[in-house]
């Protein structure tokens, strides 16, 4: 995606400019890209290579030997590889339908309407993007082991709303700034009870607001170390908390291993959300552009 | 067929000294078409979606057939409401526009499909089921728009402001197409505009409302000949105005003394007043002799067309008059001539 729209860019220098200045601008680019693209995929391909190698030192370039050994361990239910990984996708799919469905009303009323005190309702949303996660989740822990929260994966979800909400209500007020609710006094008068309104008319039209948001939802729990841990009491073993124990241990191939079955989700849920992130689905905004 | 009776409706927003509407009383016959006209922010919008139940009244009641609907919801009320930007759904193909309000209704596919063909005849758009609305023009939107409110059999159809987004030649069609479905449905409807041309045109009577408060409920040659105050007559195109007093059938005013017509005098406010007559209803004549004349200089002359607009100063006031193209005589700026107040074409409002 990234790519496409940098090439696209590049050929949009207007002709007249001068080839000389457009190439270099173009090159520089193709330059950009080539350098972020090796920060990003330059790790995946040392895990990829070290979660199938079989004794690599150092001086090798590549790995001599091939072995499937770290991806049985993944595999054996004795390393709980996969039983953390259901954990993790349970509580991460958990937080992000929660978020939406708390930060669609939020995001509606904040996008939407004028009222006193909406100034300081926004600070307070996106206060957890200032305050560390490690001070919250120090200060609820004491409060969630007297209420029997700590240790259980509702009350890790629950903390992993606290980073989730600022980014989903943000994504979705802007859904809203741009929404008509005209649509929706239009499709009552024309005999919709309130459910159909919300099926037929504003889904439609917040569905790719809704996407974004909730795939930020997904990523951020998904990837939470510090309030699981806190929060969890070590009872509650997410992906993340299994993996930094395993990168503790020293055994390469299987923390690259499973370092893969980490990243493969976040990959798969960006893909299937991307075509809602590509500037082709102006609906991002509501109906405001129709 | 649903007789309408809005009773002392009002509207009042929180923070605002004053109402939206103001004790706002109507009876709408069954089958009829109303104009609410009146310029922008007069609270005929508000009316409307109060009607169609999209927004409640601080006071007041809606009666459908003597039955009170300010308590029933919109989607059960059957006012259905076609707002002025058409508000077709974009992700909805045309027929499942036109369709939705039977869909919510429950009623069988098979059926919806064969309604929504109907109705694309009867807007004159057949075979466009499958396009999507941005695929139509604007006309043919609004059109659609209206397919998708009638296929319910509202009771009450609510338009607000059905031409004001369409170039000329298309309104001219779309207001023959109101008129016609109106005629053939007999659906009780009431638009909204804020053009006293669309109004005339299309109402079989006129709720001229300003400021939230309904000025004059009449048909619309009433708003021409007997305007209940001179904004009415202003907003209906009226520029003579002239302060008057009136004693028993007589009325003075500063450009001369006039002998009204028994009937009328006895209607007309009694003391100070203002004056008023339609500048077509005055005439020029080259003599004098004729009472109820005054004479002037004409000041200037707009040929229109179809008629001329005369400017004549008569002392210290500006009479405007208007004759129509096929007159005979020819009359130029700075010629001296007489003005014609007919006596049963004086018109008295009350002062300001």
């Amino acid at each position: 995606m990234a790519s496409s729209r940098s090439a696209g860019a590049g050929r949009q220098e207007p002709e007249g400019r001068g080839t000389v200045s457009g190439g270099l601008a173009s090159g520089v680019h193709y330059g950009a890209l080539v350098v972020l693209l090796l920060f990003l995929i330059a790790p995946l391909i040392a895990f990829l290579f070290n979660a199938f190698a079989f004794r690599w030192f150092y001086p090798q370039f590549i790995p001599n030997e091939i072995s499937f050994r770290a991806w049985a361990t993944v595999a054996d239910p004795n390393s709980k590889v996969l039983e953390a990984f259901v954990t993790s996708v349970g509580i991460a799919l958990g937080v992000t339908l929660a978020s939406i469905a708390i930060g669609l009303p939020a995001a509606r009323a904040l996008g939407l309407y004028a009222f006193r005190g909406k100034r300081v309702i926004e600070f307070l949303l996106l206060a957890p993007t200032i305050v560390p996660g490690v001070a919250i989740a120090l200060g609820l822990n004491i409060n969630f082991l007297r209420w029997g929260l700590a240790g259980e994966p509702f009350g890790v979800g629950l903390v992993h709303l606290v980073p989730v909400m600022p980014y989903v209500v943000l994504v979705l007020s802007g859904v809203f700034a741009n929404y008509d609710t005209n649509f929706e006094d239009q499709a009552r008068s024309l005999g919709a009870r309130p459910l159909a309104i919300f099926w037929y008319v504003t889904l439609p039209a917040i569905i790719p607001g809704v996407m974004v948001a909730g795939l930020f939802a997904f990523l951020i729990s998904w990837s939470q170390y510090i309030l699981t841990f806190l929060i969890g009491s070590g009872r509650v073993v997410t992906l993340p908390i299994l993996l930094f124990s395993t990168a503790a241990g020293g055994n390469a191939a299987l923390t690259a291993a499973m370092s893969l079955v980490f990243i493969g989700p976040a990959i798969l849920v960006l893909i299937l959300i991307s075509r809602y992130l590509s500037g082709e689905s102006g609906a991002v905004g509501g109906f405001g552009k129709i | 067929m649903t007789h309408v009776l809005v009773d002392d409706l009002t509207k009042r927003y929180p923070g605002s000294e004053q109402p939206a509407l103001d004790a706002f009383t109507l009876d709408i016959p069954s089958g009829s078409l109303t104009a609410f006209l009146g310029p922008s922010g007069c609270g005929k919008t508000t009316t409307l979606k109060m009607i169609a139940g999209l927004l409640r009244p601080t006071a007041g009641s809606i009666l459908f057939d003597g039955r009170d609907v300010v308590s029933t919801p919109a989607e059960k009320r059957g006012a259905v409401m076609v707002f002025q930007n058409y508000l077709l759904f974009p992700y909805m193909s045309i027929g499942d526009n036109v369709g939705f309000g039977l869909k919510m209704r429950g009623v069988p596919r098979q059926t919806i499909r064969r309604r929504v063909e109907e109705m694309l005849e009867l807007v004159q758009l057949p075979g466009v089921a499958d396009r999507r609305p941005t695929q139509l023009s604007g006309g043919q939107q609004q059109r659609i728009a209206l397919a998708r409110a009638l296929i319910t059999e509202p009771n009450v159809l609510l338009l607000d402001e059905p031409l004001s987004n369409l170039d000329a030649h298309l309104r001219d069609e779309m207001r023959d197409l109101i008129v016609r479905i109106q005629r053939d449905l007999a659906v009780t409807t009431i638009f909204v505009t804020h053009d006293q041309g669309e109004a005339v045109v299309l109402a079989d009577k006129i709720a001229l409302i300003f400021d939230g408060v309904l000025t004059q409920y009449a048909e619309p040659s009433e708003f021409y000949l007997r305007p209940v105050s001179g904004r009415a007559a202003q907003f209906f195109g009226g520029t003579n105005f002239f302060p008057a007093v009136r004693r028993g059938s007589v009325v003075e005013t500063p450009i001369g003394s006039f002998a009204f017509d028994a009937p009328y005098a006895e209607r007309a406010p009694a003391g100070e007043s203002v004056l008023t007559i339609r500048p077509e209803q005055l005439h020029v004549r080259g003599a004098n002799g004729d009472p109820n004349t005054v004479t002037g200089t004409v000041r200037s002359r707009i040929y229109v067309g179809t008629y001329t607009r005369y400017i004549v100063r008569v002392g210290e006031h500006d009479v405007e008059v208007i004759r129509s193209a096929d007159t005979p005589g020819q009359i130029n700026e700075g010629d001296d001539v007489h003005v014609h107040f007919p006596s049963d074409r004086l018109w008295l409002v009350p002062k300001a």
